[in-house]
Order: C-alpha cells, then structure tokens, then sequence
C-alpha cells in the first residue's frame, strides 16, 4: 500500500503553479518551520477573478500536493468563490489524505484565506 | 534500486536464510519435546546460544532469546528496576537520546515512582563518561546508555562508562541493536551487565533478537507461561529464527574488520560529497561512528519530501523530520545533540550496506543535492534565508 494516492504523488511530483508574483496583489503565508510547514501563497486578481496564483511551500509531500490542488481549485474562480475552499474540498480532490495529514489541507486553505484577506485589506485602504 | 535504510532493517544473508529453511524444514521439531526429534531442535537452540555468546564474550548461560530489540530492553530495565526496588532504590540514569524502546519503559517506570536522569549528550552525539558518572547517586539501580545511536551513528564511550558503573555497583544496561554484528563488542572488555540485539539489524531475521545477563542477575519475566528460557521467558523458542540469527551473528563478527574498512570508506566518501551542499551540516562526530551511518541535516527543506523524492530515483532512506513519525516534534535525538526545530526536520539518515559501490555513493550525492536544490526553489523559508530577512544557522 502506498503512502499517498496517485493524485497526491501527482502534484507531489509535478507541483502546479509553482513560483512568485512580483506585483501579487494578495500574499499569505501560514505555518511555521517549527512545525515543518509553511506555505506562501501569491494572488493575481484582476475584476474580482483570480487571474494567477502561485505558491512556495517548505513541507512534506501532502503539504506541497495540497498547496497545488488548492491553487488549482481557485485559479480563474471570483475571489467570493474562492473565499468558499475549504480543507476538506482540497484533500476531496487529491483522493484523499491520510488521517494525520489532513492538518496540510487545512494549512491549504488557510493560505488560500490569508492571501485573500491580504487582498481585501489592500483594495479597502488603497 | 540502492538500499540505504540499514539501521531499519537488513536483508537476511544467504546463510541465514538457508539456516532458517533448513531448520523449519528439518528440525521443526519443539525443543521441549522429550524424544529425539524435539531434543534435536534443542540442540540447535542451544548451539546458537554458545554461537551468539561466542561473539560478545558472554557465557552460553547469559544469553535470553526474545522477539526483538525492543522486548530485551524492556526486559533489561525491567529486570533492574525490580532489583532496584526491593533495594529501596529508585533512580535510573540515561540519556535523552535513546530509542524509544528505553525511554518509554522509563517513563512507565517514572508514573511507578522511579526518578529518572537523562544525562545530557553533547552537540558532537556523545555522552561524557564522568557526567554520566556525576548523575549517579546512592539510590541509583541502573544506568542503561545506548552503545550506538540508531539516528546519527555515534559510538559512546561504553567500556569508560562501565567502568563507573562497576566502581559505583551500579548495574549498567546498553541498547546495543545498532552496535553488535557491525562494531566489536565485548561484554567482559566493556563491562556491561545488561545487552540488548537484535537479529534482523545484522543480516537474522526480523521477530528474534537476545538479551545477555550477566551472570547472577536475576532476571524479571515479561511472559508468563512456561519453562522456556530457564523460565525467564515462556513461550516455544523461534528456533529457526534462532538458528539463523546465529548463523548471521557468526557471518557478522567473521567479516566485521574486512566489511568496516570498506564501509568507513563509502561512508566517508559520502560525507564529503554531502558536505559540498551549501548550508549542510553532518550530525554526529564524524569518526566516532558507525561505519554505515551518515547523518545529513540540510537548511531551508523537509525530509519527508526528500525522502519521497530520493524513492524515485530508487534511493531508500530515512528522515528524522516530524512527517515521517506522525507527530510534530521532529526527531528527539537530533533535538537531544541541539538542532533546532527548523533544521531537524530536514534531516536525512543513509546507512548504507556492504554491497554499495562507489558509483552508487556518487549517485546518492548528486541525486541528495539535485533535489534539496530543487525543494529549495521553492520553499519560502529558503527565500527568507538567502534574501537575508532570516539567518542561516548551518
């Protein structure tokens, strides 16, 4: 029996929407190195849609396949739309997570909620 | 494929299997049978006795065969801790960076009452006999100290620390599964009371390993039930695990100073080819360790990933990072030698075997740094590190 499913080796192996966005005009970062996870997520949001999203994550196999399912799933959805990730959507989507890795979903989605909460804080001051 | 998980487990030798076919084949008989066919079987069981006792100096009567590493250290600390109690007598000295298999019993031991003293190992992966000695009091009934770590190799100071031991009557027990077969170890020379193995870190089978008591110790059982084991341990004798396990113990100790030789070379080769990575450290002294262990800690990446990507290229190893254990603690025993949280979970353990060439090693180097360069990419605590807004430690 293999550790992770298909799905997480998959984007464990070829992480999607890997990098930085210079000019992004949403930035999270989450975790920490104490715990061995931290993940750092770029928006691009150009009329409300999420134009481009990347993603740099220090962490173990789930958490980088989570950070890129999780860009995946919000990639070119309104930001309302992608307010609405949950963990549970991310992990969903890789066919699951073993039990005690679900905590990097989780991170995913707070990544995904950081970054946004950056975004509407810079739209209502600016 | 490039096998360098050997301090987990190794592959059976050829011997050893054919010793274990033969015997269940041939001898399936049970030892504590009276007719000819068990009492076979009996002696095949005690052979393998002499033979293990044979390699570590003990006498044929000293040695326990037990399921493993893990039971003979609970049976060991156990064993003393009773002595201990009927002395009025309820400290244990040890330190913070044993197995599992000693530090659990000890704190099983400490909710009866016990006090326990973790002796502090140093950033090198050492323990200094005479602070050992310093931590042991009047009411002290053991001292258990690993022989050779499990994680990052490091050989202690053993025959000084028995040495104390004896001068201050104190029992001493060592956790010697990673040592025994791959290092010479003598019970007499070291002065050791108390010795755990185990079988398949040496070539034997998984499920078998042994106990050595001194003579005159006496032991508590774990498992009750029968008059296996001089009593000590109920249960019908795994005598073909028994048997091979010998078989390997003897192959071992034959080609021990051949096998090390070739080992420290590969190993060494290994370290300097790692080293070259930036912003890596080796844990543990560089000399004083197993010939097959390289211990790796690389900044800014975690372990789990490392070791993910290290099985596609056919590179089996282990991490001390806390994904690989299911906790959030990364490895006590690098916490025990000082690194800190970040850097232990980019921890990477290669303990490599005999069969391992130098193109496999040179392989093993450029695959290690080809993908920490890669986890680096994009990892933002690497970011931070070499944007300066973070301090590198290694």
């Amino acid at each position: 029996m293999a550790l992770y499913s298909e799905k997480v080796m998959d984007h464990f192996r070829n992480p999607r929407n890997v990098g930085v966005i210079e000019d992004a005009d949403g930035i999270g970062e989450v975790g920490n190195a104490r715990c061995g996870d931290i993940m750092k997520m770029y928006l691009k949001i150009e009329d409300d849609i999420i134009k481009d999203v990347k993603f740099e994550t220090f962490g173990c196999g789930s958490a980088i396949a989570s950070s890129s399912m999780a860009t995946e799933l919000i990639k070119g959805q309104p930001v309302s739309e992608a307010m609405k990730l949950t963990n549970k959507a991310v992990a969903e989507a890789l066919d699951g997570l073993p039990d005690y890795k679900m905590h990097c979903s989780v991170l995913a989605e707070e990544a995904i909620q950081s970054a946004l909460n950056d975004y509407e804080k810079k739209r209502s001051n600016g | 494929m490039i096998y360098a998980d050997n301090a987990a487990t190794t592959r059976m030798s050829e011997t050893a299997m054919k010793t274990m076919i033969s015997v269940m084949k041939e001898n399936y008989g049970n030892p504590s049978s009276l007719y000819g066919f068990g009492q076979r079987a009996r002696e095949i069981l005690e052979e393998a006795r002499e033979d293990i006792a044979g390699v570590i100096g003990a006498g044929r009567r000293e040695i326990l065969f037990t399921s493993g590493g893990s039971e003979a250290d609970n049976q060991a600390i156990l064993s003393a801790a009773a002595l201990g109690k009927k002395n009025g007598k309820l400290h244990i000295v040890s330190s913070a960076f044993e197995h599992h298999a000693v530090l659990h019993t000890l704190n099983k031991l400490k909710k009866e009452g016990f006090e326990i003293t973790l002796v502090d190992v140093h950033e090198n992966g050492l323990l200094i006999p005479s602070e050992v000695g310093e931590a042991i009091r009047d009411d002290t009934c053991l001292v258990t100290i690993m022989y050779a770590n499990n994680e990052i190799g490091t050989i202690q100071p053993i025959r000084e620390i028995g040495v104390i031991c004896r001068e201050k009557k104190v029992l001493f027990h060592t956790d010697a599964v990673q040592a025994v077969g791959h290092i010479p170890v003598n019970v007499v020379d070291d002065n050791i009371d108390l010795l755990s193995a185990s079988g398949h870190k040496f070539h034997g089978p998984k499920g078998v390993g042994f106990l050595y008591a001194k003579k005159g110790i006496r032991l508590t059982n774990l498992i009750e039930g029968g008059a296996q084991e001089r009593g000590l341990r109920a249960g019908t004798e795994n005598v073909p695990a028994i048997a091979a396990m010998a078989k390997a113990l003897k192959e071992a100790a034959a080609g021990m100073d051949k096998t090390s030789g070739e080992l420290i070379k590969k190993r060494d080769r290994l370290i300097k080819g790692l080293r070259e990575i930036p912003h890596s450290a080796l844990n543990g002294d560089e000399k004083k360790r197993l010939p097959s262990n390289v211990n790796f800690c690389f900044e800014g990446i975690e372990g789990e990933s490392l070791l993910l990507l290290l099985d596609d290229k056919g590179i089996q190893a282990s991490s001390g990072s806390a994904c690989t254990s299911g906790s959030l603690d990364p490895s006590h025993v690098l916490l025990a030698i000082g690194r800190v949280h970040d850097v232990a979970h980019g921890s990477l353990r290669l303990s490599i075997g005999e069969d391992i060439s130098d193109k496999d090693v040179d392989f093993i180097i450029s695959s290690v740094r080809e993908v920490v360069e890669y986890l680096r990419s994009f990892s933002p605590i690497w970011r931070d590190l070499e944007s300066g807004k973070k301090q590198h430690i290694l």
